[in-house]
């Protein structure tokens, strides 16, 4: 069941930036099929850097970012050609953005924005297309009379599942999310997480979870890393990190939180 | 009429204030070269370095640098728009090549060797002795649903073109059917998708395997595109929805044809109204051959321009 | 017995560190050794702050241990859970390692019924025969029905540890790590959460449990270990 390849490799993946400050530095984690992985940290700590240069946003000043692109084994995803690093991100990859309007087409419609990735594939016949987008929208409780609406006329948290069910309906075997629910209500927040973890469990879609919030990682993510200054100071299960950090840093992020 | 212009005076234009066809030859040059470069890629939006021209962007200016770079002192230039020789801007601009190329002028789409068109593809079918040259005033399909330049490029380079289908998607989400009905995007010879200019989509089906040449200028844009003859030209569709051009229930009003694109008139302030051939040099010969439409003699009556008293 | 070893713990020991409070050490454990076969059950004794829970919560890579091995038959090989990567760590808990604690701390706004199902769904059933072993198992625990739609949260203690105990006995896993089973429940309930710990142990299960009921103790343990006398100099 899990006697599989990784699904993503990092290799000493570091980056700095032209002025010479650290991004990120040293980075090495695998990633397997069906895995979480849960990414915590200040401002500053260097985690969306990392999130940049694992997504293929950002080509790291050292060290490898591989992919299993196609099933097909391990490749460095910044030596694909980028007709074929687009390709992935538009299949096997999906990017849920902070901001949902960085992920959506709002002068589309819900349908349109979902619809998008099956037309990119070739998907030809509109029936089919529609009632996949009505689907995906159904799966993240978006009611079916919206999906002629446009995103703008929708809450900041329905934009947001709207977003989620349109990188999903593409069945990607990697999503990467960045502070996923950052910027909504609690109560929204609440909402978006169970559908969040509901989703992942239910495709076996690989993530990586890039959050300043440990209760988002508690709830989505196996496993967890804590970085700090660009740096990876501890990384294991999720639970173990929460429940018996080894780091001070790590204990002084724990501890900070109200236990609720 | 002027006299015929000779190889020996043909840099310069009739008055002698402007070189023949008013842009000079470099100019003709690298807007030629930038032609071979679009018609070796079908469907490329070729960059060239755009010249102001003494009109406004949006009274074809892309198309008119177009004519210039490729009129000789034998071309027999028709000009059209919304389908009519006789409308401002198909006057001036033929005026203005008469003026600054002598070349002979026609309203016939048969005698014509260059056909500068805005709006509408000629009902006769064109030849291979013919090139069509359309005005284009957005020659990017994507634009409105992408707007970052860089980002359309790579879709194109990289055949990226389901962002075209959402657009014909939100068409039939919204409407039930495809609503775009003028510069429906076509897919050029299996490779390019391409902005057919403000065509009517029932022009579309006359693009494909056209035994003319057809070139797109983009005058604000500075881009120019081409179809070279013979090449497969496919509008885009679902499966489920196919692409199908207009039709219109009733025959020209006054001379009777069928199967051709037809514009509404108003006769009076009651209401009353005909269709008419949007070609209106087709409908001409049409009614030179003595066909008379339903709504014929009422026109007349009116005097109608173009009807069968004007005819002649 | 002469069953083999499922799990066995090898120089075990436990001290924490807290950084945030001047690096004071806090050791709780050190040496331990124990080895628990096949339908064997052991429990931990030891008065109130002996340790008997963060060892159980090391032997689940809840809690990293600070020295020692804990080898666990996982796919019919021993496995170290202590230096494993947390890839293996999570397999094992999927495969091979249930864990019952004390305190129910699941899911948020997920129903009980769910909370048990997905236990079983992680092992592989399908979600349908997941979830009709998961109301099987809570109307043997009597837990209401009105209840298994119903997210756990608002539950009373006993409620809740039956939820727990579900979710841990859903699938028939080679080990059981119990932190008082039957603390919150009245001798009905009890009754009912012993019987389904006895079939687990006769199922093949090795057992290490937490348990101050000594009648529930001697009922369901074969030995015991006294976590005080481990203790570890400070």
């Amino acid at each position: 069941m899990t006697r599989s390849e990784p699904l993503m490799e990092a290799a000493g993946v570091g980056h700095i930036y032209a002025g010479g400050q650290v991004g990120c530095e040293d980075v090495s984690f695998r990633l397997y099929p069906g895995e979480v992985l849960g990414i915590v940290g200040e401002s500053g700590s260097g985690k969306s850097t990392l999130l940049s240069c694992l997504a293929g946003a950002l080509e790291p000043s050292s060290g490898q970012v591989k992919f299993d692109v196609g099933r097909q084994g391990l490749r460095d995803v910044f030596q694909l050609s980028e007709p074929e690093r687009r390709l992935l991100m538009r299949t096997e990859w999906g990017i849920v953005r902070q901001n949902p309007r960085d992920g959506l087409r709002m002068s589309v419609s819900a349908g349109g924005n979902v619809g998008e990735r099956l037309m990119a594939v070739g998907e030809r016949h509109y029936g089919q297309i529609r009632d996949q987008a009505l689907d995906w929208l159904g799966r993240v409780e978006i009611a079916a009379d919206r999906v002629d609406h446009l995103p703008r006329t929708f809450s900041g948290g329905m934009q947001q599942r709207v977003q989620i069910a349109r990188i999903l309906v593409s069945r990607p075997r990697l999503v990467f999310m960045d502070e996923p629910t950052g910027g909504l209500d609690v109560s929204v927040q609440a909402r978006l997480l169970d559908l969040l973890r509901g989703l992942v469990r239910d495709l076996g879609v690989a993530a990586v979870v890039v959050t300043h919030d440990l209760a988002v990682v508690r709830l989505l993510s196996d496993r967890l890393m804590v970085m700090r200054h660009g740096r990876v100071v501890e990384h294991g299960l999720t639970d173990r990190v929460l429940d018996d950090p080894q780091h001070p840093y790590s204990q002084l992020l724990v501890s900070s939180v109200l236990q609720a | 009429m002027t006299a015929p212009i000779t190889a020996g005076d043909a840099f310069h234009s009739i008055d002698g204030s402007y070189n023949f066809a008013y842009l000079d030859e470099q100019t003709k040059r690298m807007i030629r070269r930038t032609l071979l470069k679009a018609i070796a890629i079908p469907g490329y939006q070729a960059p060239f370095g755009g010249r102001e021209m003494p009109m406004a962007y949006g009274w074809g200016t892309g198309g008119i640098q177009v004519t210039a770079s490729i009129i000789g002192v034998d071309d027999c230039l028709k000009v059209i728009d919304q389908g009519a020789d006789d409308t401002t801007n198909a006057v001036s601009i033929r005026r203005f090549f008469k003026r600054v190329a002598g070349v002979a002028v026609t309203e016939a789409t048969a005698e014509a060797t260059i056909i500068q068109t805005r709006h509408r593809i000629p009902e006769a079918p064109l030849t291979e002795d013919q090139i069509i040259v359309y005005q284009v005033p957005q020659p990017e399909p994507l634009r409105k649903l992408e707007p970052r330049e860089a980002e359309t490029r790579k879709m194109h380079a990289y055949s990226e073109y389901g962002l075209m289908h959402v657009k014909l998607y939100e068409d039939i989400a919204r409407h039930g059917e495809i609503t775009t009905t003028y510069d429906y995007p076509v897919e050029v010879n299996a490779r390019h998708v391409m902005a057919p200019s403000p065509i009517p989509k029932f022009d579309n089906p006359k693009m494909q395997m056209m035994p003319a040449l057809q070139l797109f200028g983009a005058g604000r844009e500075k881009r120019i595109y081409a179809i070279p003859p013979y090449t497969q030209v496919r509008s885009l569709d679902f499966d489920d929805h196919p692409f199908a051009v207009q039709t219109f229930d009733t025959p020209c009003g006054l001379c009777d044809a069928t199967g051709v694109f037809l514009d509404e008139v108003i006769l009076d302030d009651k209401g009353d109204h005909m269709f008419v051939c949007s070609d209106s040099d087709h409908c001409k010969g049409r009614r030179q051959a003595g066909h008379v439409g339903p709504r014929a003699a009422a026109a007349a009556r009116l005097g109608f321009p173009g009807s069968a008293g004007d005819g002649a | 017995m002469t069953a083999e070893p499922m799990l066995t713990v090898n120089g075990l020991a436990k001290t924490f560190v807290l950084h945030t409070q001047n690096g004071v050490r806090l050791p709780v454990f050190a040496n331990v050794d124990f080895s628990v076969a096949a339908g064997q059950c052991l429990a931990l004794t030891g008065p109130s702050g002996a340790g008997k829970s963060t060892l159980l919560r090391s032997l689940y890579a809840n809690y990293l241990p600070s020295d020692g091995q804990i080898m666990v038959r996982h796919r019919g090989r021993m496995l170290d859970l202590a230096s494993a990567e947390p890839r293996q760590q999570l397999e094992v808990r999927r495969e091979t390692i249930g864990f019952v604690s004390q305190f129910l701390r699941v899911i948020p706004r997920i129903p009980a019924e769910v909370i048990v199902a997905e236990a079983a769904i992680a092992g592989g059933a399908s979600p349908e025969d997941a979830l009709a072993a998961a109301r099987e198992l809570l109307r043997r625990l009597n837990l209401p029905e009105r209840l298994w739609s119903v997210p756990p949260a608002t539950f009373s203690g006993g409620e809740q540890q039956r939820v727990n105990i579900a979710r841990g006995l859903i699938r028939p896993f080679p080990v059981l790590l119990l932190d008082e089973p039957t603390a919150s429940l009245d001798p009905v309930n009890r009754r009912g959460a012993v019987d389904l710990i006895l079939a687990a142990k006769a199922a093949g299960a090795a057992v290490v449990a937490i348990c101050h009921d000594e009648d529930v103790r001697a009922e369901i343990a074969d030995m015991t270990f006294d976590v005080s006398s481990y203790k570890a100099a400070a």
